[in-house]
């Protein structure tokens, strides 16, 4: 028992974006408020890119700059964190901008049109 | 020279064209439909250099900005990828041509921001295509995916909802593909395609990778709209505007369909099981299911492009039988039918798009005396529908016998039932369309039902 937690305890950012993840899956489902549902999707990206940044994290580790004076000498890769994930979530985060500013305005198209967020009444007037 | 940058032009070409599409509306309204068909066109005629130079010179590698893989970004264009080009860009290049009259009538929304995101969907969907490492390949499907969701949402009304929950389940899907290969990069610590397939195999008993596949499968199921994940597609292909359905049904599933394969036969070398889950068996006998849902749920609608939503959810189902049987005619009948079914899903929704034109809707009862008033698109709505029920010499027969004996190759003989009788059920529905279209007569009153 006192091994797993430990375990676990040491892998926590990973159980942090499991989390976020349900949280989110949980909010796209259960709401029937469509804004709701939205928040609950960008929750769920968001745990993501959570997943992505604990990878490249190290204990101890410094961020991956090399000066020029020091390239010479042999760089250690335990020293720095991993730089490509930051990399690829810079790039996610643009999408899921993307995708959140359609979903939004397709959302403020759908409030002009029903007046209302909350699904079942949109349904109603369908 | 210019031609061994192809791989490359293949996105650049229309995402430029994308870019100053909007601009020259601006300039000159007048000109935006030419310059998007031209740079459709243009964007077929590329990838058919690229296929010619595939098949003469073999596969074609591209270092963008000259860094070498696996560190550099790489487009790889081999044979399927070129094939798949052809079909994307030919039928992309038609569906431009065809939506010119909706959106000078104006039931497509303005034509710069139509075709801006057309061309934008196209370049996306030539980068899928193209791209030779996973996180290119989730860059790309999300911006087609999101060119999508705008063309669809401009249909307003009910395409509003249609599109919200095609965001929601779109994202989850890509999330999915994403956190996949996420679990893959800390397995192997890269992402380049030719890299991972190197170094995959002697990690085949990692449960990291088991879950990495289920996240992938999972998330491609999704953008390929396999049962049962398709509950976005019968909505988003029905209530979009008539030229968005003509331009996006024929390609959309076909492009997550060859992802799906580029992913299990290029990275992870088809593996017949995964930790005691037998991957390829398990998609092959979803394609099965997807062939019946689909079909009995097309039979069941009267309304033409619902109908077709619900065929193109059965036929998808096809390629996924083909790729997961994995054996090489059943691989042959699921890349033909990638080909097969746009073709045919392509000519019956311009079809559709232009009896709501000509005939006021897509409701089966608007069909009546179609067969009087528009000659034409009839005749090309029955070879369309004798493809689709695998009748020959129509296209779709050839594709479904190259499954049937790759079923019977594998031992799969109740697959090999479900594939034959999908071409029935096919042949229900499809029957069901013509029946309105050309039997129904004049003195008739109200719809006939079956």
């Amino acid at each position: 028992m006192t091994e797993f937690l430990a375990y676990a305890v040491e892998r926590y950012t990973y159980w942090a974006y499991v989390a976020l993840m349900l949280i989110g899956f949980y909010a796209m489902i259960a709401h029937g408020n469509l804004l709701k549902k939205l928040i609950g999707m960008n929750i769920f990206q968001t745990a993501i890119i959570l997943f992505f940044l604990s990878i490249s994290a190290k204990r101890g580790a410094t961020l991956p700059i090399i000066p020029p004076e020091a390239a010479e000498l042999v760089v250690a890769p335990p020293h720095f964190m991993n730089p490509l994930p930051h990399a690829l979530m810079l790039t996610a985060i643009v999408v899921m901008v993307g995708t959140l500013g359609v979903a939004l305005a397709v959302l403020i198209k759908i409030h002009r049109t029903y007046r209302t967020f909350e699904e079942d009444v949109i349904l109603r007037q369908m | 020279m210019l031609l061994d940058h192809l791989p490359a032009l293949l996105a650049v070409v229309p995402l430029v064209a994308a870019l100053a599409l909007p601009l020259a509306g601006a300039v000159r309204p007048r000109l935006v439909y030419p310059l998007a068909v031209g740079a459709g066109a243009v964007t077929a005629v590329l990838s058919l250099l690229t296929l010619e130079r595939v098949l003469t010179r073999g596969v074609m590698r591209y270092h963008v900005g000259g860094w070498p893989p696996p560190w550099g970004i790489e487009l790889v264009v081999d044979h399927l990828s070129a094939f798949v080009a052809v079909t994307v860009s030919g039928l992309a290049a038609l569906a431009l041509l065809y939506a010119g009259p909706a959106v000078r009538s104006g039931t497509a929304g303005s034509p710069a921001p139509f075709f801006g995101l057309s061309l934008l969907y196209l370049a996306s969907l030539m980068g899928i295509v193209v791209a030779g490492d996973l996180f290119n390949l989730f860059v790309f499907l999300e911006v087609a995916s999101i060119a999508s969701y705008a063309l669809v949402a401009s249909g307003g009304g009910r395409a509003l909802m249609a599109a919200f929950r095609y965001i929601l389940l779109g994202t989850v899907g890509a999330s999915f593909y994403l956190l996949g290969v996420g679990h893959l990069y800390l397995l192997t610590g890269t992402l380049n395609m030719a890299d991972l397939s190197q170094r995959l195999p002697e990690l085949a008993a990692s449960r990291v990778l088991l879950v990495a596949v289920g996240f992938l499968v999972i998330g491609l199921g999704i953008k390929m709209a396999l049962v049962p994940l398709h509950g976005w597609l019968p909505d988003a292909y029905t209530y979009a505007p008539p030229a968005v359905t003509a331009l996006i049904a024929p390609v959309t599933t076909k492009v997550a369909a060859y992802a799906l394969a580029r992913v299990l036969f290029s990275v992870l070398g088809a593996p017949a099981a995964l930790a005691g889950i037998p991957l390829m068996s398990v998609l092959a006998w979803a394609g099965g299911a997807a062939i019946l849902v689909g079909g009995v749920l097309a039979i069941r609608q009267n309304d033409l492009r619902r109908l077709l939503a619900y065929s193109s959810v059965s036929q998808v189902g096809y390629i996924a039988l083909g790729i997961g049987l994995a054996n090489r005619p059943a691989l042959a009948g699921a890349y033909l039918h990638i080909l097969n079914h746009a073709m045919m899903k392509g000519c019956l929704f311009f079809a559709a798009g232009a009896v709501a034109a000509r005939l006021g809707g897509s409701a089966l009862t608007d069909l009546r005396l179609m067969h009087r008033r528009m000659p034409v698109t009839t005749a090309c709505m029955v070879v369309a529908a004798l493809s689709m029920i695998g009748i020959p010499p129509a296209g779709g027969f050839f594709s479904k016998w190259y499954l049937l004996v790759g079923a019977l190759e594998a031992g799969h003989t109740l697959l090999a039932g479900v594939i034959v009788g999908g071409g029935l059920l096919a042949a229900v529905y499809m029957f069901k369309v013509l029946e309105h279209a050309c039997l129904a007569r004049p003195d008739e009153a109200g719809p006939r039902r079956c």
